[in-house]
């Protein structure tokens, strides 16, 4: 998590003491006592040992104001990163002004009071747009092969005319004109006609995109119909394409009494149609709700969580997106075929499967920068609605003040994913575990500007360019924190992925859902272990060369004849050198003797076993309870 | 020899599947007494396919045409598929297989034939007897002494000949403590946890009956584990039952004690399943985990229904919770269930592994089995007699040893720098007590093994296992000695399915495995990189 700094504007609007914090986890009432600070930007909450909690009001999901009890007020705040904190603040007063403050800090209405407006990470403005060109997309439809002699650039969404959640620039078949996409636009919802998502260079076949089809019952439009077949001419491959329409076949039936619907094979040539049933927006939102419910309860049985796991349906959902994913990469791996991805309309499973599918078969994709491009490309450009819009109600990450039935956890059910192929393909990706979690922390947290709008039309006009920094370079500079160590055996590096579906593959994802729980935490980290090690090695190799390199010099002026004097002058240098490597091997391997004495959570204090025996020794209230000195810290 | 009237056939053509990634085998198919054996044609690789009898856990023969095949479903968990030319071959060899795999007699095993190059009979056998473990604590504490009372196994069938008891206490009391506990399992040492001078002591449950009987030796021997311990020092009795069932107990005799007779004790119950449901909840796992077709829907079920989880989660907790009364809470601790001999083993062994840093270790792990488990008569010729796929009514069998590797992975897993031992260790201990070469896991206490001699004339596990080639299979590259306490979370949430065990015959092998040999690169880099140095500036040219 970013430190965050202290500024003037900062100065806390008001300060409560004696304030506690609650383990979430713990029945007992053991705590820790502090005072709360409320800034322009953060809630801060410091600890009788100093230690720091921050917590930024965007993302805060909500607040809650319990009954009054002894020891005063409860409050509740749970944070779209998953983080639920429990306070009692002692006078209800304080409690009532906190809650709302919170209540009005957390929800903004207007796009100016976002945090990444008022964030300032001391850069000029030169610096600020070159972490803005840092990620580009016409470089990266380049480095895909397009334009080439069957995909073009198309200008006819310039000025956001046909299409306003679309970007400016698009690929579309060569063959394909004007009037057919406009055509084809008009016969689409929200205009979002078929258009070029990923390039398969080997293969020469296609991912491409779009929103359902206004066919109804029976309506037919020969522009549409003219596109695909262009998109599947387009590939010399093959000659059939696939229509993927991810949603359940019910739910795009029932579309079609809205004059909506889906591409009815007997009007498209050489198509191939498949539903994949992935459910839409509100039954994610709901199936997430209960998972959090599930996992959020105190003295939570193995049975209650596994049910629990079981009625949410989450994993469920996470297997439909990533089965999806597999069959668009088979499709186009094994068949060479290209492939049309469309959902409702076309912004939120279409951009999972379209990601997804794309990681799969291109390791680029499974790189640092990679990663970002793709999040770039099928995701903001797009126009995936990460915050609410002028134009639109509401927003998947609910930044604004909107229509909650508009908040879905889509692009966490991708970030999900891609979590489980790392799992399940440990050296196949760059990044680890926490570039997953940081990103997920930041599309919520507005302190940059790549997730606020919901397309880039909406953002050119915010000039968030100008006014807001961009998140990746960030990132970048701290990658060091995101590397794999496993990272590079050829075979999973190269290859299409081809991942098992197998339900045990699937498991909860401990550290998204309760990365802030560090008592359900592993007490150790492998990955850090390994990093340090892995960068050790680097270090003492090349060390090992460089004195090598040495060597031969000095035996080479030892055959010039230099004399011995001289020789043992030119041993210090070196000397100090090795005196340099061993106290980088100190270093380095300090953060290891850390995890030994900072093993987190590791006292029996912070688990719930010791209280059973709390319990147990309230039934028997004649015997001594355990609960003394249970405060002695092992570590 | 009696082995060749079982043997109804010499040899056959077969083909051999092992599961879904591997190559299948063709070649000869050949039976022994103790072996199924497959070998490949002259024509590929010269290496000899082998399956020790005694590791078929169920047979089943389907018959199609002239040939047959025989599905073989391993104790290890492993399945295998033999497809088989011939008809009367096919009959034949089940026929053998099934009479073979189920012989009962201990000194015709195969550990009683096992002559490994490199190995001489009696090595290693002398690493791990509680004299050893004496010597530790006695370096530590003056109050315990190695008593040599149950000589015979007299006092005691299921005990070592010799155990640790308080030094106050006399041979002649500790034999009427044994008469007034199950199976003569009265009170011995089981971990002295020096850092707060406080004992970890297992028992059988005292046999009070129905008209309260009480024994003075017995409440004598707990009153002077707490006086030895420090003045005013207070114990806990862990019952692994339910207040039920330990109060049911008493009309078959058993029971618990009672809150008069040992001041100082108080009693703590945690109920941990055993036995019957407990093998119940390994097979539907098991049964669960070869679904490969199953919706998220319904394995997740099926995983909440077998229970599994749960029995890890109140192993993990009732551990920690008598870990934590040692050391947090400067306690004595007795622990016992009805008959001592299963969940109580559970319970020691865990709370060791998390206070003693020592047991963490490779050399310290394979003591704390062979005292805790081995020596202190766990019955693993009773439990381990089948696994999860034999269709034979379960007697005596129940994966408490599982249970026990189980919990150890989980620790592994949330420590995963603190253990000496690695996956590999925990799953070759599961292999080999259920079906091995070695005599370790033979018989069900020192008693029997002494009257087979098995330490005579089998082999060790131990020195198995010592063997150069075996290292990198068993150990954690990863290890750092961690001399704290390691008290894991027991939250569902941070437990998981041992996938590396239960999902053996049915998972795809794993790019993590191929990650693992990663680390083990990286690590070995770490020691030559870290080795060569000063071997590098050494080779200086000196003027």
């Amino acid at each position: 998590m970013e430190r965050y700094r202290m500024e003037w504007k900062d100065f806390p609007w008001c300060s409560v003491e004696q304030v506690k914090l609650l383990d979430r986890f713990s029945t007992s009432n053991k705590s820790l006592t502090g005072t709360l600070y409320l800034t322009a930007t953060h809630l801060l909450f410091i600890d009788a040992h100093q230690k720091e909690t921050w917590i930024l009001h965007h993302h805060i999901a909500s607040v809650e104001k319990l009954a009054l009890t002894t020891s005063g007020c409860p409050l509740v705040i749970q944070c779209k990163n998953f983080r639920t904190v429990h306070f009692i603040v002692p006078r209800e007063r304080d409690c009532h002004d906190i809650y709302n403050s919170l209540l009005q800090l957390s929800k903004q209405a207007k796009y100016e009071d976002l945090y990444a407006f008022s964030y300032n990470p001391k850069q000029n403005d030169a610096e600020r747009l070159q972490g803005w060109e840092l990620i580009d997309l016409a470089e990266e439809y380049q480095r895909m092969g397009v334009p080439n002699s069957n995909w073009q650039l198309s200008d006819a969404n310039r000025d956001y005319k046909i299409c306003e959640t679309y970007p400016r620039e698009l690929y579309v078949p060569r063959i394909a004109s004007k009037p057919i996409i406009v055509g084809s636009s008009k016969f689409r919802s929200k205009g979002r006609f078929p258009v070029l998502s990923y390039y398969h260079q080997s293969k020469e076949a296609a991912i491409c995109r779009c929103s359902q089809p206004l066919s109804g019952f029976s309506a037919r439009c020969l522009e549409d119909e003219h596109l695909l077949q262009a998109i599947s001419k387009a590939n010399p491959a093959n000659r059939y394409m696939y229509v993927m329409d991810t949603r359940p076949r019910l739910n795009a039936m029932a579309n079609r009494a809205a004059g909506k619907g889906y591409e009815n094979e007997d009007n498209y040539s050489n198509i191939r149609f498949q539903f994949v049933g992935i459910e839409n927006i509100h039954v994610m939102r709901s199936s997430l709700q209960k998972l959090l419910e599930v996992n959020g309860t105190k003295g939570l049985s193995v049975n209650d969580f596994y049910s629990g796991l079981e009625s949410s349906g989450w994993l469920r959902h996470i297997k439909a997106v990533m089965d999806a994913a597999i069959f668009l990469a088979k499709a186009i791996a094994a068949e060479s075929a290209s492939v049309l991805v469309h959902c409702s309309d076309g912004w939120d499973r279409t951009s999972q499967v379209c990601s997804l599918g794309s990681l799969l078969l291109d390791p680029y994709y499974r790189t640092i920068r990679g990663f970002m491009v793709l999040i770039e490309k099928d995701w903001i450009s797009f126009g995936h609605k990460f915050s609410e819009s002028l134009y639109f109600l509401g927003g998947r990450c609910g930044h604004l003040d909107g229509d909650p039935k508009e908040v879905s956890p889509v692009f966490t059910q991708f970030l999900e994913c891609v979590w489980h192929l790392t799992e399940q393909f440990p050296q196949a990706f760059e990044f680890n575990e926490a570039f997953l979690l940081q990103i997920h922390e930041h599309i919520h947290s507005c302190q940059f500007g790549n997730f606020i709008g919901n397309c880039q039309k909406e953002r050119e006009e915010f000039k968030l360019k100008e006014k807001t920094y961009s998140l990746w370079p960030f990132l970048l500079v701290d990658q060091k924190k995101y590397l794999n160590p496993l990272y590079g055996s050829q075979s999973q590096k190269s290859a299409v992925l081809e991942p098992n579906t197998v339900s045990f593959n699937f498991k909860f994802w401990r550290n998204m859902y309760h990365q802030f729980d560090r008592t359900l935490h592993p007490r150790q980290s492998v990955f850090n272990i390994i990093m340090n090690m892995n960068e050790q090695n680097k270090q003492l190799e090349k060390d090992i060369k460089d004195l090598e390199s040495q060597i031969k010099q000095r035996k080479n002026k030892q055959t010039d004849g230099i004399l011995n004097k001289e020789l043992l002058n030119s041993v210090r240098p070196e000397s100090t050198a090795l005196k340099a490597t061993l106290s980088l091997k100190e270093q380095a391997l300090l953060p290891v003797n850390d995890v030994l004495r900072t093993i987190e959570g590791s006292s029996p204090a912070d688990n719930r076993y010791s209280e059973y025996a709390d319990e147990f020794s309230k039934a028997e209230p004649a015997v001594v309870s355990l609960e003394y000195g249970v405060a002695r810290m092992t570590c | 020899m009696e082995f060749a009237e079982l043997i109804r056939t010499g040899q056959a053509q077969a083909e051999l599947l092992r599961g879904p990634e591997e190559p299948p085998l063709r070649g000869t198919l050949c039976i022994t007494g103790h072996h199924l054996l497959l070998s490949p044609g002259p024509q590929a690789t010269p290496d000899l396919w082998l399956l020790l009898l005694r590791n078929v856990d169920s047979i089943e023969k389907r018959i199609a045409g002239d040939s047959g095949t025989i599905t073989l479903r391993c104790k290890d968990l492993r399945v295998l598929q033999l497809d088989i030319e011939g008809v009367e071959a096919t009959l034949d060899i089940a026929r053998s297989i099934e009479a073979l795999s189920s012989l009962e007699s201990v000194i015709t095993s195969f550990p009683f034939f096992y002559r490994p190059k490199g190995l001489r009979l009696g090595d290693a056998w002398h690493f791990h007897p509680p004299e050893c473990y004496y010597k530790r604590v006695a370096r530590e504490t003056n109050a315990w002494r190695l008593s040599e009372a149950n000589e015979d196994f007299s006092l005691c069938p299921s005990y070592p000949r010799a155990v640790i008891v308080p030094r106050a206490v006399e041979d002649s009391a500790l034999a009427r403590s044994a008469r007034f506990r199950q199976g003569g399992r009265f009170p011995v040492l089981s971990y002295y946890h020096a850092p707060s001078g406080t004992v970890l002591l297992r028992a059988g449950q005292p046999l009070t009956g129905p008209q309260k009987r009480r024994c003075s030796e017995d409440e004598e021997l707990l009153r002077v584990v707490l006086a030895g311990a420090r003045p005013g020092a207070r114990g806990f009795i862990v019952d692994t039952r339910s207040p039920q069932a330990a109060k049911q107990a008493r009309m078959t005799g058993g029971g618990t004690e009672a809150k008069a007779a040992y001041p100082g004790w108080k009693r703590l119950h945690r109920p941990l399943e055993r036995g019957r449901p407990l093998q119940e909840s390994f097979v539907h796992l098991v049964e669960a985990c070869g679904d490969l077709e199953q919706s998220m829907d319904r394995w997740l079920n099926r995983l909440e229904s077998c229970r599994w989880l749960s029995h890890v989660k109140e192993t993990l907790s009732t551990a920690c919770l008598a870990a934590q009364s040692m050391e947090q809470e400067g306690a004595c601790v007795l622990v016992h269930g009805a008959d001592g001999t299963d969940s109580t083993l559970l319970i020691t062994s865990l709370a060791q592994l998390i206070l003693d840093p020592l047991s963490r270790t490779m050399a310290g792990f394979q003591e704390l089995i062979e005292r805790e488990w081995i020596q202190a008569g766990h019955p693993f010729q009773l439990r381990c007699a089948h696994s999860a796929f034999s269709h034979a009514r379960p007697k005596h069998e129940a994966p408490t040893f599982l249970l026990f590797l189980d919990c150890v992975w989980q620790l592994g897993r949330q420590f995963p720098l603190s253990l000496e031992f690695g996956e590999g260790m925990l799953l070759a201990l599961f292999d080999h007590a259920y079906a091995s070469p070695f005599g370790t896991f033979l018989c069900n206490n020192e008693k029997e093994r002494c009257l087979c001699e098995v330490r005579t004339r089998t082999h060790s596990l131990w020195s198995g296992l010592s063997q150069p080639k075996e290292q990198r299979k068993l150990r954690n590259p990863l290890y750092v000695p961690n001399p704290l306490a390691i008290w894991p979370s027991a939250e569902p949430q941070s437990l998981r399915l041992w996938q590396g065990l239960f999902l053996r015959g049915t998972r795809l092998p794993e790019p993590s495995e191929v990650a693992w040999e990663k680390v083990w690169q990286i690590v070995t880099d770490q020691e030559k990189t870290e080795g060569s140095q000063p071997t590098d500036s050494a080779s200086e040219p000196r003027p």
